[in-house]
């Protein structure tokens, strides 16, 4: 892809940046939104994180030693909806701000100020969300699931709140992905026709059709939970008509695109990376794009794959089993599709490429213990158990997280103009490797014994792993602190200044633009031939 | 698109307006929250006060950004390109506003195919029903919940017939407003939005009417079990829509009044009639599935 740049230079009266706090709070700017969102996301990640430890250091031992067991509940609800809601959903729309008008040569996101309000909502939600912790009776303690009746008949009053929080986080995605979908329709510079979209700016567009899809579904499970446990409606209680599992169904129609929302722009990231570093074009493109779109139907039928031991007919059962086996085949071409890619390339191991490289292997094995878990008859016996845990963490922190932190190594040279401190990174990407193996993997194990999840204490006989699990996510917890060391130097402005391609194998209208990129950039759109 | 015919696409300038807004909406929030602590629980406190004060900010807000957007709009700085960008971004709006009702509709469904009839011992439960809901009949309306809560079904003829039509011809007025906006005969435009909104304002009279009527004398209330609990969360959140479609039309009234909008400029105006039609769409469908089948 080659393009007629056009000359920013000409443009420099206009690269004045506002100063102070009003650039931040009044900002109509994608790169300011966009590292807001990225901020954002990074200082939610470190207090998810925190409560995570506090869950790992009341289970370093059998029995209840540091937290009562209602705190316990508190913390890995919030934990749960932090990570979801707060670090990773935002971290990508943070990604999808900056990079998502570069990629397609546009002067900035289509809708501009609904951009900032899409942002903005979110800080004001989740205060509401952690200061609910510090209510009478304490914080949502239901799962970060809410499932009926644990949210509403035997749920404390902070839930009025968690509703509430929740539907600003939904309208939050929702704007966000408004303005995603909208900016790639209808902003794309002349040229760059749909199939030579890069393939994170593909993997969002769907993202941001499942987000507005879904999230709606949600703000209407939370409306229910509301009503049913403030106002005596009884949509999830059987003695008024209602059922319980209806609520499951209604989470989950959300839940599973959900979790797809978080692991497709993952898939374009790294669908960006290894073609770089292998100094070679991504193998098949347009495969790659059509399997992004059949994961995101097909995430639509699968949802009660969640719900196999609710005691749904046999008939159901075996839908929802074959469905999500199903979906592995379109991701299968994706995990062939890099390492394709990467075959006969000339690889490099620059640190964007490390993460890129354990996100393969660790997500591909993320996605075996899903298929084992797909199994219906397999499933009762490993339904809310440890394994389930160390399933979605594979996928969501060596999956989603590796690649948001694939992505702010791959481009943040492009954001600061300054190589990032490459032994720092380094260490970063070990300790982090390693501890998140000995963090999740023996939950493997546990949980194929029987261990339950969301429980503060276990059998003795699981002692040992847990342990282990503790110190590795101890260690997993520490590392993190390399990467914030890492960004404040990048923010100052340390390190040797790089070029504009930055990466000798990058290809892409992000490269053809100075580092640091300017603050306004594409005013007049380049023409992609 | 050669250079000399590329408009430049807007970028706004710094706005204050969305953080007003991020403020508004946190206090919302946080007001609402407490408000439906402290009414339910019979608690003291001031949820009521701070939900009253997000509105007044958000009616602030609303006021600066859309006056501000206005006056964009009139002095020609929107590119065509631009409001491509707003109607994309409205018609995915309504998407999401479809997808939340599609969760009440399938509430709804769920219930009246799955639940009761479980509930009445279909598929393989007869011994739930034979132990847990002994004496439970499996009817839809459910006008009689397994814990003996009892209520009346709402008919489908007279009042909720009168709103329908009266609904079907404010779409039909609203297509002739936007008809006569294309055809630039302002006359004719404001006669027929003028109809839009006394329709819609009927229309939300009569539906206080029936909602009085249920709750006096039909004994069909938003407790009255999973029948009323649908009945109510979605002509509800309908009445909600019909009401903030009336203001949208409103605001366009006093718009056209002062002379805005032209066949090419016309967007708010558009928007506003989209809205009105999905909101006329959700109608039919309410009509069919909650008060006739
Ligand atoms: C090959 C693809 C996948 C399959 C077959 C699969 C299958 C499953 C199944 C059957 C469960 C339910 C287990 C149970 O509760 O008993 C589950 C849980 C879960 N999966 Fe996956 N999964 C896949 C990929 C993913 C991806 C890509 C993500 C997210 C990025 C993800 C996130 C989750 C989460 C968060 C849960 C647990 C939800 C909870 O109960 O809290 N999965 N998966
Ligand atoms: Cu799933």
């Amino acid at each position: 892809m080659s393009t007629v740049a056009d000359d920013l230079h000409h443009d420099d009266h206009h690269d004045h940046k506002p100063s102070g706090i009003k650039r931040w709070l009044y900002t109509t700017n994608h790169k300011d939104i966009g590292t807001l969102y990225l901020w954002f996301a990074f200082i939610m990640f470190l207090i998810g994180g925190a409560m995570a430890m506090v869950i790992r250091a009341e289970l370093f031992q059998p029995g209840l030693q540091i937290v009562d067991p209602n705190f316990f509940n508190q913390m890995t609800t919030v934990h749960g909806l932090i990570m979801v809601f707060g670090a990773v959903m935002p971290a990508f729309t943070g990604l999808a701000n900056w990079m998502v008008p570069l990629m397609i040569g546009a002067p900035d996101m289509a809708l501009p100020r609904m951009n900032n309000w899409s942002f903005w909502i979110l800080p004001f939600a989740f205060l509401i969300l952690l200061s609910s912790l510090f209510l009478e009776g304490g914080g949502p303690n239901f799962g970060w699931t809410f499932y009926a009746p644990l949210s509403t008949t035997y749920s404390n009053d902070s839930t009025a709140l968690f509703v509430f929080s929740v539907h600003i986080m939904g309208a939050s995605s929702i704007m966000g992905a408004i303005n995603v979908i909208v900016t790639i329709f209808n902003m794309r510079a002349p040229g760059m026709t749909w199939m030579k979209m890069p393939l994170f700016v593909w993997t969002w567009l769907i993202t941001a059709f499942l987000l507005i899809a879904v999230m709606p579904v949600l703000a209407g499970a939370v409306t229910m939970v509301l009503t049913d446990k403030f106002f005596g409606t009884s949509f999830f209680d059987a003695a008024g008509g209602g059922d319980p599992v209806m609520f499951q169904h209604i989470f989950w129609f959300f839940g599973h695109p959900e979790v797809y929302i978080m692991i497709l722009p993952a898939f374009g990231i790294i669908s960006q990376i290894v073609p770089t570093f292998s100094r070679k074009p991504l193998f098949g493109y347009s495969s790659m794009v059509y399997a992004t779109t059949s994961i995101a139907l097909l995430s639509f039928i699968v949802w009660a794959h969640h719900m196999f031991t609710t005691g749904m007919p046999l008939f159901a059962e075996m839908f929802f089993m074959f469905a999500t086996m199903l979906i592995s085949v379109p991701t299968g071409v994706k995990v062939f599709n890099w390492v394709a890619t990467m075959w006969r390339g000339a690889i490099s191991f620059e640190v964007p490429m490390l993460f890129a490289l354990a996100f393969i292997v660790l997500f591909t094995l993320g996605g075996f213990s899903g298929l084992m878990l797909a199994i219906t008859p397999v499933d009762f016996q490993y339904h809310d158990t440890y394994f389930v845990v160390a399933h979605f963490h594979y996928v969501l922190v060596t999956g989603a997280v590796f690649s948001i932190m694939a992505a702010v190594y791959y481009w943040l040279p492009k954001w600061t103009g300054k190589m990032y401190d490459e032994t720092l990174a380094k260490w970063h990407f070990w300790c982090s490797l390693i501890s998140v193996n000995v963090l999740f993997f023996p939950m493997h194990f546990v949980g194929l014994a029987g261990m339950p999840r969301r429980i503060p204490d276990y059998s003795l006989q699981f002692a040992d792993f847990n342990q282990w699990i503790s110190i590795g996510g101890f260690a997993f917890g520490l590392s993190q602190f390399i990467f914030l060391a890492l960004l404040l130097k990048a923010c100052r402005k340390e390190g040797e200044p790089v070029s504009d391609k930055v990466w000798d194998g990058a290809e892409g209208l992000e490269w053809e633009i100075p580092s640091p990129a300017p603050y306004h950039t594409f005013e007049t759109p380049p023409v992609v031939k | 698109m050669s250079e000399q015919q590329y408009q430049k696409y807007y970028v706004p300038a710094q706005s204050p307006w969305p953080f007003v807004g991020a403020v508004a909406l946190f206090l919302i929030a946080v007001g609402a929250g407490n408000f439906v602590i402290e009414t339910t629980k019979g608690k003291e406190g001031f949820g009521g006060w701070i939900l009253l004060a997000g509105l007044v900010v958000l009616f602030y807000m609303l006021i600066g950004w859309f006056k501000n957007q206005i006056d964009e709009s009139m002095s020609g700085m929107h590119s065509e390109q631009l409001g491509r960008s707003y109607r994309q971004g409205m018609s995915w709006f309504i998407f999401s506003e479809v997808m939340f009702f599609a969760a009440f509709f399938g509430a709804l469904f769920y219930a009246r195919v799955i639940a009761v009839p479980w509930l009445g011992g279909a598929s393989n439960n007869a011994m739930t029903a034979e132990v847990l809901w002994p004496g439970f009949e499996a009817i839809w309306p459910l006008v009689k919940t397994p814990d003996g809560t009892t209520t009346t079904a709402m008919g489908w003829f007279g009042l909720p017939l009168a709103n329908t039509i009266i609904l079907l011809t404010s779409s039909v007025t609203a297509h002739f407003a936007h008809v006569a906006l294309e055809e630039n005969k302002r006359g004719r435009l404001k006669l027929m939005l003028g109809l839009t909104i006394l329709l819609g304002l009927c229309f939300l009279g009569l539906q206080v009417e029936e909602y009085v009527h249920a709750y006096r004398e039909m004994g069909l209330t938003l407790q009255s079990g999973v029948y009323g609990n649908t009945f109510f969360m979605l002509t509800g959140f309908h009445g909600l829509h019909v009401t903030l479609g009336t203001l949208l039309l409103i605001i366009m009234f006093f718009r056209v009044l002062k002379g805005h909008f032209s066949p090419q400029n016309q967007f708010a105006f558009q928007a506003a009639s989209w809205y009105w039609h999905f909101v006329d769409v959700v109608w039919v469908l309410l009509f069919v599935f909650v008060y006739i089948l």
